[in-house]
């Protein structure tokens, strides 16, 4: 929980400082996130591979990993179809295409521009930034009470890159690698699940 | 993607290689969390100074974020139900 706190506490005063524009202009120009992350990637591997339980996890884990993108293609599927009937002026179909991103923010909400409309495209961006963002804050509590596969499904595409290290620390490197390969097979599966659902 | 990937999978060599050096592991535990931090920090400037994303938020942002409520919601409870099916040790 503390862990979350400090990290939301950096989130926001990063936000702050990017909407009042007071950020340090070498800071706004380069997208310095993207070398954060090769920073991090290193030292999570660093960390799996000194760890030797992370490493037998591996041998053990087998087809039950493929078990996980399952989990999470359903589990989406199904929050976002009870969800949506609430909301006025979207379809459960736009709504489930939406929630296919699986937090691949970037790739989702341009295919949904492209193949749908430009607003569905920002709600698709909106939307998978907040699926990033929220399984940031809360995979520790999610870890907490809802086991160990929780924080990867909420991270959807995102495990194998930007939530990993937290997930990494909140479920136990054993399941990193299983989050890794969850991350993999989203990744690859979201421009096919988004545009199967915008074309029927 | 495979760039990050291919980063990751060095780390996990060095890792490897440096197992028994225990300072060291502990130190880059801590790195990790500082380095968790730097990635919030930086992403947080990149959305906030995203004028499509702080733009919409008050017209789109409702429907936005139902839907994200309704995804987490959704995979963490099915998430659940695998871990204690298929993964929970008793």
């Amino acid at each position: 929980m503390k862990g979350s706190l400090i990290i939301l506490g950096f989130f926001a005063l990063g936000i702050a400082l990017g909407v009042s524009n007071t950020a340090p202009d070498w800071l706004v120009k380069t997208d310095y996130s993207q070398y954060a992350l090769y920073v991090l990637m290193f030292l999570v591997g660093v960390g799996i591979g000194s760890d030797s339980n992370a490493l037998k996890a591996i041998g053990t884990m087998n087809f039950k990993v493929l078990l996980i993108p399952i989990t999470t293609i359903l589990g989406t599927a199904l929050g976002v179809a009870l969800i949506a009937p609430l909301l006025s002026g979207i379809s459960i179909k736009e709504a489930m295409a939406v929630g296919a991103g699986y937090g691949y923010y970037s790739l989702s909400s341009i295919i949904i521009k492209e193949m749908h409309s430009e607003w569905l495209g920002v709600v698709a961006l909106l939307s998978n930034v907040i699926r990033e963002v929220t399984t940031l804050l809360m995979a520790p509590l999610f870890a907490l009470y809802f086991g160990k596969i929780a924080p990867i499904c909420s991270g959807g595409a995102t495990s194998m890159d930007t939530t990993l290290p937290i997930i990494s620390q909140s479920s136990g490197k054993e399941y990193a690698i299983a989050s890794l390969i969850h991350g993999i097979v989203l990744t690859v599966l979201v421009p096919f699940i988004v545009s199967l659902l915008l074309s029927i | 993607m495979l760039t990050v990937v291919l980063i990751m999978i060095s780390g996990i060599i060095v890792g490897f290689l440096v197992k028994s050096k225990k300072r060291l592991v502990k130190g880059n535990d801590k790195l990790t969390t500082w380095a968790i931090y730097a990635l919030l920090f930086l992403m947080g400037i990149g959305i906030g100074a995203n004028k499509t994303i702080m733009g919409s938020l008050h017209t789109l942002g409702l429907k936005a974020l139902a839907i994200s409520l309704g995804a987490i919601a959704g995979s963490v409870l099915l998430g659940w139900v695998t871990y204690k099916l298929f993964f929970k040790r008793s």
